[in-house]
């Protein structure tokens, strides 16, 4: 059996507005293995992106645990949660965020910067040829449709060599054939390099192209 | 790629934003420059002045030492007489090393400066006045004929004014009296180069000022004598003395609370500057909140944000500062053209001097500036939750 990426018990994220207190995540109990595909769906508000946020090391939680790559990581505040994510965890926006003043390759660069890793032109142009994007590595964002600008953010997650890839809604901002077409870079990324994928969505004809859907309701798991 | 680059590029995101900002630091900088350089020029040029008088020791008749050092300064005559039996009385002192009597008169003259009229100044000296100033060298001609000839020796820049070589005749207005030029002297930088020197007898006797002089200049043989002999002089009735260094003290308080409040301008200026640049990097950070939060969430660390932000704040502070020494430097011709008009009184010289070592301390202080005024706008882009600051900005 394949290691475990995920492992969550009784996880619990509260949130509070001004003297209520709103239970995001609900105690979730949750195993994602390395090499699935794995799609969160539920209507909004449903708490799909408090639960990606949570996997991502980008909030820390109220109760429960929860292990990322075998680290429990319950308890570490910010300055430790970067080591996690830094280049073990990619990440991809609904809106892409891109950063506006850099190119393609540059926007790739960066992520390869920050992550500490080696900055060679050649394994940047790769993680943009490896999304179809080999011809564009010089655009700015702006100079690219919204499916290239996605798979420019695919590329940026890509090149630190994450263990898994979390995508928020990657979809939401992009017609059905473009929306497709992401959908197409995810599975062949999740089938030829065995990569895990964890996505939000609630189009419900993205998560049945994963191998497995898990359905939130209240911040609980309700399928 | 490194976060000089990134931030560089944020920059130019807002060009006017950032030129603007960039602007203020330059004038900020600029005007720093502009007045240190001008304390320094100003200094320098009153203290050569002073010291190309040649004499340490001014005798004048008794009035307002003020006026008289500065009107002795500008070359004019504090215009109180003293009776010449003081210099008689005085010049064998044994502690004296040189000593020389001056009548200084002004006259209005309509026909001067193409004729838009001005002030002719003429000085009545003696051949002593060369051993004060050794450095005063014939251009062309020489020296007087005679104690009583009706002849005369110009400044370098009177004789440029007037366009005149040795062998032309001077008309002196109100007066109805014609003087030859004898003698041209070198430019010496200054006050004398504008004076139109004659005998000291014949200034008397043509100005009608038989028996006066307006100043003895001393020099002594042993400096530190200077008090003593200045506690005898005082003895003479009807007279002050006046010490050059107590000359360039004067010139120095009279302008120095100008300086004060030039100063404290100045500072003015640069802390607007620091406000300036901390609130253009607050909002361009503002502005970018959900892009910090997803730089952070592929990887950034807190340090990798506050260097990148950092950045921004010093490169804009190092543009300003290279902008504004280069704008102090073209425009130093300006800044003393305007000082001159309205100083009372302005040495020759150079009044604004920059020097490289005032540039790269301006420079130098407007990368600290960056650096202080960065720390604010860099801790709190760098302290923000990347979860929160994703979420802001949807």
């Amino acid at each position: 059996m394949s290691e475990l990426v995920v492992k969550a018990q009784g996880l619990t994220k509260v949130y509070k507005l001004f003297a209520e207190e709103i239970a995001a995540v609900n105690n979730i109990d949750l195993e994602i293995r390395a090499g699935e595909f794995v799609s969160i769906m539920g209507p909004s508000g449903s708490g799909k992106t408090t639960l990606l946020d949570l996997i991502g090391c980008l909030d820390g939680i109220t109760a429960g645990r929860l292990e990322i790559l075998g680290t429990d990581v319950s308890h570490l505040n910010e300055s430790r949660l970067v080591k996690v994510r830094r280049g073990q965890i990619g990440f991809i926006f609904q809106d892409f965020s891109l950063i506006p003043t850099l190119t393609a390759l540059e926007n790739v660069q960066l992520a390869s910067y920050f992550a500490g890793n080696g900055q060679a032109k050649d394994t940047l142009r790769e993680a943009l040829e490896k999304v179809g994007l080999g011809h564009r590595i010089n655009h700015l964002p702006k100079q690219l449709s919204g499916g290239e600008k996605q798979r420019v953010a695919i590329a940026r997650a890509l090149v630190t060599r994450p263990k898994f890839l979390l995508a928020d809604e990657p979809t939401g901002h992009l017609d059905t054939e473009n929306s497709q077409q992401i959908v197409e870079v995810f599975k062949r990324l999740n089938e030829e390099e065995g990569l895990t994928i964890i996505i939000a969505t609630h189009d419900a004809r993205i998560g049945a192209q994963t191998g497995r859907v898990i359905y939130l309701q209240d911040g609980r798991i309700a399928s | 790629m490194n976060v000089v680059s990134v931030a560089y590029k944020n920059l130019k995101r807002k060009k006017i934003r950032s030129a603007l900002t960039v602007g203020g630091v330059a004038i900020a900088v600029a005007v720093l420059v502009s007045l240190i350089g001008f304390d320094k020029g100003y200094q320098q040029s009153l203290t050569a002045n002073v010291d190309k008088m040649g004499y340490q020791l001014l005798v004048t008749a008794k009035g307002c030492p003020y006026e008289a050092a500065t009107l002795m300064l500008k070359g004019g005559g504090g215009l109180r007489y003293m009776e010449q039996d003081i210099f008689e009385k005085i010049q064998n002192d044994p502690r004296i090393d040189s000593i020389t009597p001056q009548l200084v008169s002004t006259v209005y003259d309509p026909d001067r400066l193409d004729g838009q009229g001005g002030f002719a100044m003429y000085m009545g000296i003696t051949q002593s006045y060369l051993t004060l100033k050794p450095w005063s060298k014939f251009k062309s001609g020489g020296w007087f004929s005679s104690e009583t000839a009706e002849e005369a020796i110009m400044g370098y820049e009177a004789a440029e004014v007037e366009q005149r070589v040795v062998g032309d005749q001077i008309y002196i207005p109100s007066i109805d009296k014609v003087l030859t030029v004898v003698g041209i002297f070198e430019r010496t930088g200054t006050q004398d180069d504008g004076i139109i020197f004659l005998p000291l007898k014949t200034t008397q006797q043509i100005f009608s000022l038989a028996g006066k002089l307006t100043g003895v200049g001393i020099k002594l043989k042993n400096i530190y004598e200077m008090a003593a002999f200045e506690e005898d002089l005082y003895a003479e009735p009807g007279i002050q003395v006046i010490s050059m260094a107590q000359v360039k003290g004067t010139i120095l308080n009279l302008i120095s609370s100008a300086k004060i409040l030039a100063n404290s301008v100045a500072l003015i200026a640069i802390f607007i500057a620091a406000i300036g640049v901390i609130n253009t990097i607050l909002m361009s950070v503002f502005e970018r909140t959900r892009e910090i939060g997803v730089m952070k969430a592929i990887g950034a660390s807190k340090l990798d944000i506050f260097k990148l932000i950092w950045s921004e704040t010093v490169l804009i502070c190092t543009l300003g500062g290279i902008l504004g020494s280069g704008l102090a430097l073209l425009g130093s011709g300006v800044v003393e053209y305007v000082l001159k008009q309205i100083l009372p009184y302005a040495p020759t010289g150079r009044l604004v001097l920059i020097e490289p070592v005032l540039l790269a301390t301006a420079f130098a202080g407007a990368v600290v500036l960056g650096i202080v005024s960065g720390l604010y706008p860099a801790w709190r882009a760098s302290s923000m939750r990347p979860v929160e600051a994703i979420r802001t900005g949807e």
